[in-house]
C-alpha cells in the first residue's frame, strides 16, 4: 500500500517534470506572505515584478497551495484562523478553522486534510479543507512550529520550538511514534521527495539535523561557518531540496545568506548572499528559481538555481515571511492581472 | 487547592529570634498558611511545583507519584529572601507581586516537563522563603546534603555569597536570579555560583551603547542616597568612560521617601524637580540612578531643560519586559499569563532561565545526575534558547549569563543592546559587562 502510493507519487512527479522541465522558465505566480503588513504579494516569476497585492487577515505567515493549485491557503496567525484565496483571481474564497496562533500548514499528500501547527497551544490541528471543519487536535511539544509530510503520506513531522524535538506522528490514527531531540529552537522539517531523509533546522542551535524517518536515528548534523559572521548570527530556518534531491538550500536568518549543501555528503558548498534575516524558501514548480523571504529588508531575493546566483531582489510588503509558487504558468493574457 | 491542608505543628515552626511570624519558611501554594512553616516541606519534598494550571497545587498528587518507575525526577530548590522592609516603588503599576520570580520558575518547570514527558524526566520545584538569610542558608544546606543539587536564589548579594560558601564542596550549583552586584561576579565570585540576573555593568553598558549610538554623549548623572543607587552610578561612570560618554555634572538627590501614597503629591514635585535640575551645564540626557524606583519617575517631563530621562527611569535597561514580542516571545508571554494571571517581570525571566538551564542540561545529557549536569553547564557545549533571538551561554570565567538586554520605557521596548557597531573578537554579547581580560574572578580558573 505504502509502496503503491510512493510509486504513484514518483510517477506524478516525473509527469510534472516532463511537462515543465524543458524550455525557458515559465511565468508562475509566486505568493509571499507579509507578516507585518497583512498582505500577500504576488510576483510574476518571468517578469520578476509584483503584479498584485492581496489583503489578508492579521499576521499572515505560513502559506501553501492546495494540491490542485487552485487555492492559496494562508495562516492569519493573529486571527486564529486560515484564509483561502483563489490562486488565479486572488479573490477571497473562505476561512478555515485552526487552533490559536496558526503558524505553518501542510497538506496530506492526497491533498486533504491539512495539518497546522498552533504556536500558542501545543497542538497540531487537523483540518478538512473542503468541509472547513476541524477533524481533531494532536498534542505535541511547547510552541509547535515546523511541519513535514512524508512523501508517502503516512508520517507527519512536527517540530516544537521550546521542547527542541521533532515529533513523528502517524497520519493514520495520529499516534506519536517517536520524538527526536534536535538542537535549540527547531523551525522547519523538510522531507526529501524520495522519503529517505527528513531535515530539521534549529534556529538557535545553528544546525540542521538529518533524520532517517525509518528508524528515527540521526544520520548527520550540518553546521555552518561564514567568515566575518559570528556563530550566533547563523540561524537556519527554511530548507528546500532540488528536484533530484542532490542539493539542499538552507536559509540562515540574520546571517543574510542561503547555504547550498550537497545533500548526500552534507557538505556546505557555498553561501549565497541575500537580503536581511532570510527565513523561508520556495521554488517555482520547474525548480529553476528559488525565492527567499528576507524579513527585515522587506524584499525577496530570486536565486537562479542552475548557477546558484542571486539574480534579483524584489520589494515586497513589510516583513515578508512565507513563500509559495503557483502551479500553473501564467497565461499571457493574465499578465496584466488586477493591480 | 486540590490537596488537603498539610498539618501544621507549632513545635516545628521555625521562628525568627526577633520578629515573630513573618519570616517563616513557607510552603509553596499555601496562601492560607503563609505565616507558618509547613512541616512537611521541611522534612520531605511534599510542597512542590510539578506543573499544572495556576491555582492547582499538585503537591502530594504530583505526576511523579503516578508516573511509571522509569521516570526520573529532578527536584530544584528556590530560595527566596522576603524583604518586608523594602520600600515599594512609586508607581502602583510596579508593585512587585507576591510570586515575583517564583512564577517564572514555575513556568520553566512546566516547560521542562513538556520536554521531560517525552524523555521520561520529571521536574519539580521546592520553595523556602524567609526574612532571615541565615535560616535560608541552613535549610538549603540541609536539603543539599539530602540530595538536592540545583538552587535558584532570590537573595541579596551578601547572603548569596554566604550560601555559596556554605555549599562549598557539595555537589550543588546556585543560580542567582536577583542580585546585580558586581563584586559577587568579580573579586568575590564563587565557582558554584552562576548568575542569570544581569550585572549592573551589563545594564549600564547596554544603556551607554545606545546613548553612544544616538550621540547623546553629554550626561548629567543624578544619584539617589542608597548604596544600590551609588553602585549603579559607579557602573554608569565606568560605562561612560568605556563608550566615550561624558558626565558633565553629577548631583545627589537626597530625599526622605515617606509614604509612597498620598492623595495629591504632584503639586510639590512639579515645583521641586525643576528647581533641582536648574543651572545644569549643557547636556543631552539626565541619567538617573535610583534602583529602588523611589524618585526617578518624578523626573520625566518635570526637568528644567527639556531633556530625556534615562537610567532607572524613563528609558531603562532590563533583561525582560512584559511587552516584548520579539523572537517568538508572544507565546512565551501568553504561557506566562495563563500560569500567573499577570505579566512577566525581569525577575520571573531570570528565574525562568535558571530553571530552564537545568532542564536543558538534563535534556541534553539525558540524565538527572547533578554532577553530570553541573559539569555540562560549565562546558562550552551548553547553550539555551531563551527568546532573545540567539543562544544564551554562561561566561566561562565567572558564571555570568550572556544575553542581549532590552532598553525600554514603561510601555515598550525601544531597542536591544549590544548596538550595531560594537564589535567583539568572540561574541558581541561580551561588549556588555566585565569581559574576560578585565575580570577579577579567579574561582573559575582551574
Amino acid at each position: 500500500m505504502t509502496l503503491l502510493k510512493h510509486t504513484a507519487a514518483i510517477a506524478a512527479l516525473s509527469l510534472t517534470s516532463l511537462a515543465l522541465g524543458s524550455g525557458p522558465a515559465a511565468a508562475y505566480k509566486v505568493f509571499i506572505s507579509n507578516e507585518k503588513e497583512n498582505t500577500v504579494t504576488v510576483i510574476d516569476s518571468e517578469k520578476l515584478e509584483v503584479v498584485h497585492t492581496i489583503k489578508t487577515g492579521n499576521r499572515p505567515r505560513g502559506i501553501i497551495l492546495s494540491k490542485d493549485g487552485k487555492w492559496v491557503i494562508v495562516c492569519t496567525s493573529d486571527d486564529n484562523r486560515m484564509q483561502v484565496f483563489d490562486a488565479e483571481t486572488f479573490a477571497y474564497v473562505k476561512d478555515l478553522p485552526s487552533g490559536p496562533d496558526p503558524e505553518l500548514p501542510i497538506l496530506h499528500t492526497s491533498g486533504n486534510p491539512l495539518y497546522v501547527s498552533n504556536e500558542d497551544d501545543n497542538l497540531v490541528t487537523v483540518v478538512d479543507i473542503q468541509k472547513g471543519t476541524i477533524i481533531t487536535d494532536v498534542p505535541v511539544g511547547v510552541e509547535p512550529e515546523g511541519m513535514g509530510m512524508s512523501p508517502d503520506g503516512t508520517i507527519l513531522v512536527n517540530t516544537s520550538e521550546t521542547t527542541n524535538m521533532a515529533h513523528f506522528i502517524t497520519t493514520d490514527g495520529y499516534k506519536n511514534i517517536d520524538n527526536v531531540l534536535v538542537d535549540s529552537r527547531p523551525r522547519v522539517a523538510e522531507f526529501k521527495s524520495d522519503g529517505s531523509e527528513v531535515w530539521v533546522s534549529a534556529e538557535i542551535g545553528g544546525t540542521v539535523t538529518v533524520i532517517d524517518p525509518k528508524d528515527r536515528k540521526i544520520k548527520g548534523k550540518i553546521t555552518f561557518e561564514i567568515q566575518g559572521i559570528t556563530k550566533d548570527a547563523i540561524q537556519p530556518v527554511g530548507v528546500r531540496f532540488t528536484q533530484d534531491n542532490s542539493k539542499a538550500f538552507v536559509a540562515l536568518g540574520p546571517a543574510n545568506r542561503v547555504a547550498v549543501i550537497d545533500a548526500k555528503t552534507y557538505k556546505v558548498e557555498k553561501y549565497i548572499l541575500v537580503g536581511q534575516r532570510v527565513w523561508n524558501l520556495g521554488f517555482t514548480p520547474d525548480y529553476k528559481l528559488l525565492f527567499t523571504t528576507n524579513g527585515t529588508s522587506n524584499d525577496v531575493t530570486v536565486i537562479d538555481v542552475a548557477s546558484e546566483k542571486p539574480i534579483k531582489s524584489i520589494k515586497t510588503g513589510r516583513y515578508p515571511w512565507g513563500v509559495v509558487s503557483g502551479l500553473t504558468p501564467v497565461k499571457a493574457a493574465e499578465n496584466g492581472a488586477p493591480k | 487547592m486540590s490537596q488537603a491542608t498539610p498539618p501544621v505543628s507549632p513545635a516545628l515552626v521555625v521562628r525568627s529570634p526577633h520578629k515573630a511570624p513573618c519570616h517563616s519558611l513557607r510552603a509553596l501554594g499555601h496562601k492560607s498558611l503563609g505565616l507558618f512553616a509547613v512541616v512537611a516541606s521541611l522534612l520531605a519534598p511534599a510542597a512542590v511545583w510539578a506543573g499544572g494550571p495556576p491555582g492547582v497545587a499538585p503537591a502530594e498528587t504530583a505526576p511523579a507519584a503516578e508516573a511509571p518507575a522509569d521516570v526520573k525526577t529532578l527536584t530544584m530548590l528556590m530560595v527566596r529572601q522576603l524583604r518586608p522592609d523594602r520600600l515599594p516603588p512609586l508607581s502602583l503599576l510596579d508593585l512587585p507581586p507576591k510570586d515575583d520570580g517564583l512564577a517564572g520558575a514555575r513556568l520553566a518547570i512546566d516547560d521542562n516537563n513538556t520536554t521531560g514527558r517525552f524523555l521520561k524526566q520529571n521536574f519539580t520545584l521546592e520553595l523556602i522563603e524567609s526574612e532571615d538569610p541565615a535560616e535560608l542558608i541552613a535549610e538549603t544546606k540541609k536539603r543539599v546534603e539530602g540530595g538536592l543539587g540545583f538552587i535558584v536564589t532570590d537573595l541579596d548579594a551578601k547572603p548569596t555569597i554566604d550560601l555559596a560558601d556554605a555549599l562549598k564542596g557539595l555537589d550543588a550549583v546556585i543560580f542567582n536570579t536577583s542580585a546585580p552586584d558586581e563584586n559577587i561576579r568579580e573579586e568575590d565570585c564563587r565557582a558554584n555560583l552562576k548568575h542569570t540576573a544581569p550585572s549592573r555593568a551589563m545594564l549600564s553598558d547596554a544603556l551607554s551603547q545606545y546613548l553612544a549610538w544616538k550621540r547623546w554623549g553629554n550626561w548629567v548623572l543624578i544619584t539617589g542616597p542608597t548604596p544600590e543607587d551609588k553602585a549603579f552610578a559607579e557602573a554608569l561612570r565606568r560605562s561612560a568612560q568605556r563608550f566615550g560618554m561624558k558626565i558633565v555634572e553629577e548631583r545627589e538627590f537626597k530625599y526622605d521617601p515617606g509614604s509612597r501614597r498620598s492623595d495629591g503629591g504632584f503639586e510639590q514635585i512639579q515645583q521641586q524637580i525643576p528647581t533641582f535640575t536648574q543651572k545644569l551645564p549643557p547636556h543631552d540626557v539626565l541619567v538617573v540612578a535610583d534602583e529602588g524606583e523611589l524618585f526617578g519617575e518624578y523626573f520625566p517631563y518635570r526637568t528644567w531643560d527639556a531633556k530625556p530621562v534615562v537610567g532607572t527611569a524613563g528609558l531603562f535597561p532590563t533583561s525582560w519586559h512584559p511587552a516584548i514580542e520579539l523572537w517568538g516571545g508572544t507565546q512565551f508571554q501568553n504561557r506566562f499569563k495563563r500560569l500567573a494571571n499577570r505579566t512577566m517581570r525581569p525577575l520571573d525571566y531570570n528565574a525562568w532561565i535558571a530553571v530552564r538551564s537545568i532542564g536543558e542540561a538534563a535534556t541534553r545529557k539525558q540524565s538527572v545526575d547533578r554532577k553530570a549536569l553541573i559539569d555540562y553547564m560549565l562546558s562550552p557545549e551548553f547553550e539555551l534558547a531563551a527568546f532573545k533571538g540567539r543562544k544564551l551561554t554562561y561566561r566561562a570565567w565567572n558564571g555570568q549569563l550572556r544575553q542581549p538586554l532590552v532598553l525600554a520605557t514603561g510601555k515598550m521596548h525601544v531597542t536591544v543592546s549590544p548596538q550595531p557597531g560594537f564589535l567583539h573578537q568572540f561574541t558581541e554579547l561580551d561588549t556588555l559587562g566585565i569581559d574576560r581580560p578585565e575580570t577579577k574572578c579567579r574561582a573559575y580558573q582551574k
